[in-house]
């Protein structure tokens, strides 16, 4: 769906040079992504509306923090849209966290 | 400043606790990833602010913004922009940032945090001892601390983020509301005519039907007022 690609500017322009929380950081959304990505695929499975949509919410910070903007917009929408019971966003969705989880790979 | 972090995001705690290490003044006491953790640290030890997520599974920021007995300042950190005017209903919420944050706007949010303590009525006592004790009240004008007896106030008028003291001598504007000015005032001497007056009852010259004639102040008087308003004068039927 998407050509977007994840990249570290917001993490460094955090950083602002210091190494250590940039790894420490980094190390953060590499723990917490998977078990994130993790919940939102057993929500999913369970097609529980409400539970969905907040592992989105939670989701969607991560693709912002990696650059990902037209990835934000999506869960933006595919969030609200999980509210009334629509997932037709959802392999869109899971096309963007797989980007990701490939991109942590490479960090 | 100290302050505590409230967001169930570990990537989101991270960014606010190092934006607050990079800034002079702004301590860390803790961070929690529930807000009901957070409350329970809150009834033991105070803080000055409260960097607070909204959007947390059980116990929402609001929920948490009115479960707390004595607030902090609070910042809200959120991704949902359509929640700000819901936020400035509650009045010690002092700012609003969406995420992703930048250090940028994080400075001026640590402006308005420092405006807000700074402005703050304080009241003399270092241990919260109800002012009408000691006859005044003290209030905060440029980071100098003036002291106000209350029989020099004749009346309190709202103005919109301020509030404007009216005495004998001079006006104070002080960043407060009328609500919680409202608080620190002897009852038996002053009484709320309209939403956005206090008066000093004391110092009425005359009332007609919808106002009352305070030095050379006309100020208008509510009809859901005016009961509570006579009620507190020494009326000859």
């Amino acid at each position: 769906m998407t050509t977007e690609k994840p990249n570290l500017n917001y993490i460094k322009e955090l950083a602002g040079g210091d190494s250590s929380f940039e790894q420490k950081f980094l190390d953060i959304v590499k723990n917490e992504f998977p078990v994130e990505k993790k919940e939102y695929l057993d929500c999913l499975n369970r097609r529980d509306n409400n539970a969905t949509a907040e592992i989105v919410h939670k989701l969607k910070h991560k693709l912002n923090i990696l650059g990902l903007q037209d990835g934000y917009r999506l869960a933006v929408g595919y969030e609200e849209e999980l509210k009334c019971g629509d997932y037709k966003l959802k392999d869109d969705f899971l096309s963007v966290l797989n980007v990701i989880d490939n991109y942590i790979l490479t960090i | 400043m100290n302050c505590i972090i409230v967001d169930d995001e570990a990537t989101a705690r991270a960014i606010v606790s190092k934006m607050c290490s990079d800034t002079q003044n702004m301590n860390v006491l803790e961070e929690f990833s529930s807000a009901i953790d957070a409350i329970k640290f809150l009834n033991k030890q105070s803080v000055d602010v409260v960097f607070l997520d909204i959007h947390m599974p059980t116990f929402t920021g609001f929920d948490f913004v009115e479960t707390l007995k004595e607030s902090p300042k609070i910042v809200l950190v959120t991704s949902d922009k359509e929640l700000a005017t819901q936020a400035f209903e509650y009045e010690n919420i002092v700012d609003y940032l969406v995420k992703p944050i930048t250090q940028e706007r994080f400075n001026k949010s640590v402006s308005k945090i420092t405006t807000a303590l700074n402005n703050q009525i304080i009241l003399n006592s270092a241990e919260n001892k109800p002012v009408k004790q000691n006859n005044e009240l003290f209030i905060n004008i440029d980071h100098r601390l003036i002291k106000l007896k209350f029989d020099e106030i004749l009346l309190i008028k709202a103005l919109g983020d301020y509030i404007n003291i009216k005495t004998e001598k001079e006006d104070y504007k002080v960043h407060t509301t009328l609500k919680k000015i409202k608080e620190k005032l002897p009852q038996n001497t002053f009484v709320q005519t309209h939403r956005s007056y206090i008066i000093n009852f004391t110092k009425i010259i005359d009332i007609e039907d919808n106002s009352v004639l305070i030095a050379k102040n006309v100020v208008p008087i509510s009809r859901s007022s005016r009961p509570e308003l006579m009620q507190h004068l020494n009326l000859l039927k």
